[in-house]
């Protein structure tokens, strides 16, 4: 029998790298087919989000080597602005390590785990070091090392360094040799490139896939986004735990210049409400709290009335440049897109886009392909899980001409883009694969469809119209004649009267028609003036399908 | 024949609606064509005239894109209708549909489109479609007892008379077209059966000859030719005719109401097609109770079939007994069969259900 001596001598700290070891699907490493998507992923998010924040326009290559025996080869360039030679082996080596996890601004990686993780599965699948390439444009030579990640420290181990010519000003190249399956289809590596182009139009990529076969995707806009900004955390949106750590790590003297120093909109007297509510004094000393008044403090914060967060961090791609990145890619006879205006949850300024594109070589006998986007990343796994998926199963696309049935996935010639940028994506999971369930982001989500769904259903009915009076002509240019020939046969008319009267009568039905356009337009044009005095947020197209019925049969 | 239309007669109202459209589209109007509409909603039933009449309402099919298919093929089917009455010969309503397969994009897909055109035509002309060369596939009805019906031989044009005792287990066949036909008959009455297996009762035990009748099996909802058979010999002898049906709504509204008054979609032939003087043996919802008749219980359709009867049939709205009969079932929430008189013995119905209801005319409905 044990005791709990014995125990002790095999209790011991579990380093983060051993614990992912054992853990990788929480990281995205389930299967061969996942790591290769995840590995590629990764890389291209950090060289675009580091792209953007030296206002450089991307150019990033992506190679894939099959190298036999389920090992590939990946190989990612950018040509960013480098990463300084002390912080290559930390940044591609070690586990949690960067700038992202503790500030709040919008940006595509988000807890620093990404690429140490990739180069982690890579050496335990294949036992090679990742092998990088950075140069900074002030230095003439390019720094060049192969690194292995300690496990047990998460720490980086070189084993190998040197400077090396390269015949670029700046930028990053990564090569890791893993373990992967390549397959195509909707989860994979040549979607996200496909995806990743379209939320990217100022990016070009250039991908060749372990057939060789390469594939450019240019770029469709030359204005690199705005650098996101930098803000501080709403005290709406801090986690009881979360705010336990910073106070217990501030060097603030009071608690009433702590909570002004680290959280947006709040100043003295929001700070004294506060602390009030808590029923805390205002010279409290953070370091000095115990966790009871702690969690008063918190539950004061819910009491307080405190302004929305600044929204001009949110960067959004805009409705123009997801319009271009998704024609550039798509081909389709209709697009449109819009981009909502900021809204806040939890403190967490957001900002929802959409885009619609239907019929042209998009196949009709499916269900919609549902494009998610969170900060310009692509989202390819849980596809009916998480926010989008549930709003746009509660959103009607019946109105705007595709099939749905009841609270579903609607089918049709369409794809629905949805990109939320925010400072902070919450996820369902660490796999970061589905947005999760806020109210206020599901409401901004079906609001910004239906925008997008009324401009579709004018362009579907307006083709349904023309498709109509189409086979309404040739109607009556099938079914004419047989109108003569009887009438003939009837009264004993010779053909030249025949001719004449089937001539006229498709005169004078063409005429009607032309009549009937006119007084249903007219009938339109009266009930939207009508909708417009009584109603000043005017959508009467949305219910404009009542296509001009001519009155055949009538009591 | 009926409307005493000569074929000429028929001619001219074929073409006259030829040469209006012809008119009007010279004029440069969109042709019409008018036809009384076709429905209960249109009809009136009077009791002195004992049948279901025409009101005024009609409907017009203006020629336009969405009709211009339908109209040409009702001119078709007139053309060929006129064809048909030229030579005196018929087509079915089943070999119409395959005429129109010479129309290439015009012909009909199927049957029940064909057919609705011929009863369209049959209205706007207001004629029987008889009349315009059409036949129906289906057959009258089966009749025996004593009854000597003649008929012609097409041949030689000399009589034949044909005696509805000496068909033994079988029956007399109704023809489609009853018009030639005249009767011989000492039978005291007409009893107009619904099912076939309660016929076959009555004719296997002679029943016809026990109680000096004629037995007819309507076999469902009775066809115009056994409706006008039925007519011509009642009033050919002054016979009455009794109706026996299950006791359902449909007994009653559709099997019943259509012998006696006729139809709603044939509004404007009734009055050659129905049998006013008609009264109701049975199965009546007070049989159920009387004779404690084994029974189902009523549908929700079946309750709704009733009490649409109540509202907005014509008939049932002139006969108060109806009204009630009607109402009694609902609340009674059930419905008997013919058959279900076999609880009390396999004879029972000739026996005792119907020598009662021969006896006493309160038990029947109006």
């Amino acid at each position: 029998m044990a005791t709990a001596e014995d125990m002790a001598k095999t209790q011991r700290n579990i380093s983060v790298a051993e614990f992912f070891e054992k853990n990788r699907h929480l990281l995205g490493f389930d299967n061969k087919q996942k790591a290769l998507l995840t590995t590629i992923k990764e890389a291209v998010d950090n060289s675009l989000d580091a792209c953007e924040e030296a206002e450089i326009l991307p150019e990033i290559s992506i190679e894939i080597i099959d190298m036999g025996n389920d090992r590939f080869r990946v190989i990612i360039e950018d040509n960013g602005p480098g990463i300084v030679k002390k912080q290559v082996p930390h940044i591609f080596a070690r586990l949690l390590y960067g700038s992202k996890f503790h500030s709040l601004k919008q940006s595509r990686g988000q807890q620093g785990i990404g690429i140490s993780a990739s180069v982690m599965y890579a050496q335990l699948t294949t036992g090679r070091p990742a092998k990088v390439t950075s140069k900074i444009l002030s230095k003439s030579q390019a720094y060049y090392c192969e690194v292995f990640l300690d496990t047990a420290t998460n720490l980086p181990k070189l084993v190998h360094e040197s400077e090396k010519e390269w015949n670029k000003d700046h930028g990053t190249r990564i090569e890791i040799d893993l373990e992967a399956q390549y397959k195509r289809g909707r989860q994979s590596v040549d979607e996200y490139i496909k995806q990743t182009a379209i939320v990217n139009p100022h990016a070009t990529i250039i991908y060749t896939n372990p057939k060789a076969e390469q594939f450019i995707f240019p770029r469709a806009s030359e204005v690199v986004p705005d650098a996101a900004k930098e803000i501080l955390p709403h005290p709406y949106g801090v986690e009881l735990g979360m705010l336990h750590k910073m106070i217990t790590t501030s060097d603030e003297r009071t608690i009433s210049s702590f909570l002004q120093n680290n959280f947006s909109r709040v100043s003295s007297s929001v700070a004294k409400t506060i602390c009030e509510n808590a029923s805390i004094l205002l010279n409290q000393k953070p370091k000095e709290m115990s966790r009871p008044m702690i969690e008063k403090l918190h539950e004061g914060i819910k009491k307080t009335k405190i302004m929305a967060p600044p929204t001009d961090c949110i960067n959004p791609i805009g409705a123009e440049l997801i319009e271009k990145g998704i024609k550039k890619e798509i081909n389709a006879e209709f697009y449109t897109s819009v981009t909502r205006s900021p809204s806040v949850y939890r403190g967490n300024p957001f900002v929802i886009e959409a885009a619609i594109a239907y019929g042209g070589d998009i196949p009709a006998d499916n269900t919609i392909q549902i494009m998610r986007f969170a900060n310009r990343v692509p989202l390819l796994f849980q596809q009916n899980a998480g926010a989008i998926a549930k709003s746009i199963m509660e959103t009607n696309f019946k109105a705007y001409g595709l099939q749905q049935s009841r609270s579903s996935i609607p089918s049709g010639p369409a794809i629905v883009l949805i990109h939320m940028a925010s400072v902070w994506t919450p996820y369902t999971s660490e796999a970061k694969e589905a947005i999760a369930h806020y109210d206020e982001i599901i409401k901004e989500i079906k609001l910004a469809i239906q925008e997008c769904g009324r401009a579709l259903a004018m362009y579907v009915n307006k083709r349904k119209r023309l498709k109509d009076e189409l086979k309404k002509k040739s109607y009556i240019e099938t079914y004419l004649p047989f109108i003569g020939s009887s009438l003939s046969e009837l009264l004993d008319i010779n053909k030249i009267e025949q001719d004449n009267v089937t001539e006229i009568l498709s005169d004078i039905l063409e005429d009607s028609r032309a009549h009937n356009k006119l007084e249903n337009s007219l009938d339109k044009f009266k009930e939207k003036a009508k909708q417009l005095k009584s109603v000043s947020d005017f959508t009467y197209e949305e219910n404009d399908d009542a296509l001009e019925e001519e009155k055949g049969e009538e009591e | 024949m009926i409307n005493n239309d000569s074929a000429e007669k028929v001619k001219e109202k074929i073409t006259n609606v030829a040469k209006n459209i012809y008119d009007s589209i010279l004029s440069r109007k969109l042709p019409k064509l008018n036809m009384p509409l076709r429905s209960l909603n249109n009809v009136a039933y009077k009791e002195d005239k004992g049948y279901f009449e025409l009101l005024g309402k009609f409907k017009s099919r203006t020629l336009t894109a969405a009709t211009v298919k339908t109209f040409a093929q009702t001119l078709l089917m007139m053309s060929e209708s006129k064809k048909l009455v030229n030579s005196a010969d018929i087509a079915t309503k089943r070999e119409m549909y395959y005429i129109s397969k010479n129309w290439g994009d015009a012909r009909f897909k199927e049957q029940p489109e064909s057919d609705t055109v011929m009863d369209d035509i049959e209205a706007m002309l207001l004629v029987n479609r008889e009349q315009i060369g059409f036949i129906p596939e289906e057959k009258g009805g089966d009749v025996a007892g004593n009854l000597i019906v003649i008929d012609k031989d097409e041949e030689t044009n000399s009589e034949l008379k044909i005696d509805c005792t000496k068909f033994g287990s079988g029956s007399y066949s109704v023809p489609s077209s009853v018009e030639h036909l005249k009767f011989e008959t000492k039978a005291k009455f007409i009893l107009a059966i619904e099912t076939a297996g309660m016929y076959q009762r009555l004719v296997k035990h002679k029943f016809w000859k026990t109680a000096n009748c004629i037995l007819i099996s309507l076999g469902g909802v009775p066809t115009r030719a056994c409706r006008r058979f039925i007519r011509r010999l009642s009033d050919s002898h002054d016979l009455p005719v009794y109706g026996f049906t299950d006791g359902d709504p449909y007994g009653y509204l559709n099997i019943y109401r259509t012998l006696k008054v006729g139809s709603g979609n044939a509004a404007h032939i009734n009055q050659y097609f129905c049998v006013p003087n008609a009264k109701f043996f049975g199965i009546t919802p007070k049989d159920i109770l009387d004779y404690k008749l084994p029974t189902h219980p009523l549908k929700d359709i079946d309750i709704k079939r009733i009490k649409d009867g109540i509202k907005n049939d014509p008939f049932v709205r002139a006969y108060k007994p109806w009204q009630k009969a009607l109402e009694d079932q609902v609340k009674l929430k059930k419905r008997a069969e013919q058959q279900a008189l076999a609880k009390h013995g396999l004879n029972f119905v000739i026996s005792d259900y119907l020598p009662a209801k021969i006896e006493d005319d309160k038990t029947w409905l109006p």
